[in-house]
């Protein structure tokens, strides 16, 4: 039993990093731009968090408060990710530059930037060791206080807030892209360009706001991971970039739909850590047993293209940029 | 005196598609895009360490080419960059998005590895290397056919399909680690016929490394006359432009899509292969690297000319080195590399852009009334 809520709890934390990364990418998708950077996006946004929080604490010193210490790594992390997504966005929208490729790019250029600041921050700053922010981490990492409402408190309410906020954010992008004004313009953007902008809609606004918002939200997911994933450390070890991925590819197994993407990276986490529960394998055998999710989502992919079902196909446009003069 | 008709004035600017540019023109464009990259990344620098950028450059690039020893380090890297680009460009000339050269490098390397410990001390040389070679390509060919298939059958998409594959790669790759670990429980397999060196590339005029050189640009020759000479050549270049197109000329698209991706991967494998045997003589999980994204980009830029690619890849592998050097030199991780070529592809990428259109700025309103 303690078995089973070890693993759902850490089925649900691993999940939400990717929920948070794919809810940013299906917004980004849903405008019609298909950004491989989401890894990337997401070491943007777990190492502006890490450096705010550092330099927060390293500041206030005794006196450093968990509360301000999230409040400021969440507003540098959704900021930093937010303009990662900018630099997408000029490249693509304003420059048409080859989707793919300039994904992949930022996601070497933010898997840069953050493996080198995390690997020497505290050498920049004169220090020695690992960075230390057990005071902001702690912030993230307080419990609803109903945790120990026995099995339903450990399963449902022993998370920090942001487990709980991924869920949020990803009904409320669910309600704005299917019941509003604005989230029908949006979808109409990344269906197709060439009409919306016939009907007076601002395709390259659309586009740019969707990709910037959307890669702040997948930042959130790379600061989830530094701040109570890994509870407030850093390694070198590409550990963000495979969450990365494995969220853009939970946008197609979730079919573009916000709220199955909730359940979607749940799943993706039993998968993740089923490895641990299964008595008797050998360590050779766990190897193989970690390719579940990989598989899971290959399969996924096959029998969605074979299904063909219209309301699961991606938006039309996605991965095209749009030029006015091209019809 | 303000004019109250601001609604009808032209744009500040707008974009129109250039009919053609010359090619000076276009190299030009991309020549100012590279110094302004080097000029950002030597403002990065200095914010950072606070040295002078030049004095960087010239470290970096003592880096690459200061010793012989360096600079076949520099050939070897860079050859592994192009090999891998090589394999991708007509698959990506097809648009088909082969992601998961990771993952057929990787496989590559398994076999390859797998063959010197099983073959090693029983097949003469020349057989081993012949076996190892076969087995590298056919194991690259079905880790990029998987995708094809479903891809030509079903239209699945090819993207992550690929990327996925390099997750499964990684994984049989620890897989056979823990399997082959020597000494065990190190994790890892140490460097595999150490004493007889079975299955290792022989030196080629006096050059560990040139046996990788000479297969890697025999391979850039094939290519660039396979892609541009050849009836299935040609036939990659109508399915990527138009798969319409190809389908009303009577070209199975199913079939160049299947065909171009068993070489595209299988030219991967060899990429392993070279990468296992030719160099580090050993398997891990790391073993691609990475270098099967950073190959995509090498392809991309070359505009799939092979011969082009040779320099791209020699530029990347040039800042890789000499940021590691910097590094070292100044006590910094070598992740540096990977923010200056970030900014290098991101200026690069811009580019292309004023290769392909043009910026019409609105004319002055006087100028207007004078000339009319």
């Amino acid at each position: 039993m303690t078995q089973l809520i070890q693993l759902i709890q850490e089925a649900l934390a691993f999940g939400t990093v990717i929920l948070f990364g794919a809810i940013g990418e299906l917004l980004t998708e849903k405008s019609g731009n298909l950004n491989l950077g989401t890894p990337g996006i997401m070491y943007l946004g777990g190492i502006a968090g890490l450096v705010g929080a550092f330099f927060y604490e390293a500041a206030a010193g005794a006196a450093a408060s968990p509360v301000m210490g999230v409040l400021i790594s969440l507003v540098c992390a959704f900021v930093v990710a937010g303009l990662g997504g900018l630099i997408y966005s000029f490249l693509t929208i304003s420059l048409r530059a080859n989707q793919n490729v300039t994904g992949l790019t930022l996601t070497i250029f933010g898997s840069g930037v953050a493996n080198f600041l995390g690997g020497s921050l505290n050498k920049l700053a004169g220090g020695v060791g690992q960075i230390s922010i057990a005071v902001t981490s702690s912030g993230y990492r307080a419990a609803t206080g109903l945790e120990n409402l026995g099995f339903v408190g450990n399963i449902l309410f022993s998370y920090g807030f942001l487990v709980y906020l991924a869920i949020v954010i990803a009904i409320v992008a669910s309600f704005f892209l299917n019941r509003t004004r604005a989230g029908l313009n949006l979808r109409s953007v990344g269906e197709n360009p060439g009409t919306a902008d016939a009907a007076g809609i601002s395709v390259a606004k659309n586009k740019y706001l969707a990709t910037c918002i959307g890669a702040g939200v997948s930042g959130l997911g790379g600061l989830f991971y530094v701040m109570d994933y890994t509870k407030g450390t850093w390694a070198n070890d590409g550990g963000i970039e495979r969450l990365g991925w494995l969220a853009v590819a939970l946008v197609i197994f979730a079919t573009w739909k916000p709220v199955k993407a909730i359940w979607g990276s749940y799943l993706f986490g039993v998968l993740f850590w089923m490895y641990l529960y299964i008595p008797g394998l050998t360590r050779s055998s766990q190897e193989l047993f970690k390719m579940l999710p990989y598989v899971v989502t290959i399969i996924v992919l096959i029998v969605v293209s074979i299904r063909k079902k219209r309301e699961n196909n991606p938006p039309e446009s996605l991965g095209l940029a749009y030029f006015r003069e091209e019809r | 005196m303000s004019s109250p008709k601001k609604e009808t004035r032209a744009p500040l600017m707008r974009i129109s598609k250039r009919a053609q540019i010359s090619t000076p023109k276009a190299w030009g464009i991309r020549a100012c895009a590279l110094l302004l990259s080097l000029l950002v990344s030597g403002l990065v620098i200095y914010a950072i360490v606070k040295l002078n950028p030049i004095k960087i450059y010239v470290s970096m690039f003592e880096g690459a080419f200061g010793t012989t020893r360096r600079s076949w380090s520099t050939i070897r890297d860079a050859m592994m960059l192009l090999c891998i680009g090589i394999g991708l460009a007509p698959a990506f000339k097809m648009r088909f998005w082969n992601i998961g050269a990771e993952g057929q490098i990787q496989v590559g390397g398994i076999v390859t590895a797998a063959c010197m410990i099983y073959f090693g001390n029983s097949l003469p040389p020349l057989a081993l290397f012949i076996v190892m070679l076969a087995a590298s390509v056919a194991a690259g060919a079905v880790w990029g056919l998987f995708p094809a298939f479903f891809k030509a059958r079903w239209g699945t998409n090819e993207t992550l399909f690929t990327l996925m594959m390099n997750y499964v790669a990684i994984q049989l790759t620890s897989f056979c680690v823990s399997i082959w670990e020597n000494p065990a429980g190190s994790g890892n397999i140490g460097v595999i016929n150490q004493n007889t060196q079975a299955g290792w590339f022989p030196p080629v005029f006096g050059q560990a490394y040139g046996l990788n050189v000479i297969i890697v640009l025999t391979l850039a020759v094939a290519m660039y006359v396979y892609m541009r000479y050849t009836k299935q050549g040609y036939e990659i270049a109508v399915v990527g432009s138009s798969e319409n197109t190809a389908r009303y000329a009577g070209i199975s698209v199913k079939k160049v899509y299947l065909r171009t991706m068993a070489i595209s991967g299988a030219i991967c494998g060899v990429a392993g292969f070279v990468a296992v045997s030719g160099a580090s003589h050993t398997i891990s999980v790391s073993t691609a690297g990475g270098q099967g994204f950073t190959a995509i980009i090498v392809a991309w830029l070359a505009k799939f000319n092979t011969f082009t690619m040779i320099i791209i890849a020699f530029l990347l592998v040039f800042l890789e080195k000499g940021a590691v050097e910097i590094a070292s030199a100044y006590n910094l991780n070598d992740y540096a590399s990977s923010i200056i070529t970030g900014i290098i592809l991101f200026f690069i990428l811009g580019s292309e852009f004023f290769i392909n259109y043009r910026l019409i700025f609105r004319r002055r309103e006087k100028k207007e009334v004078s000339a009319a």
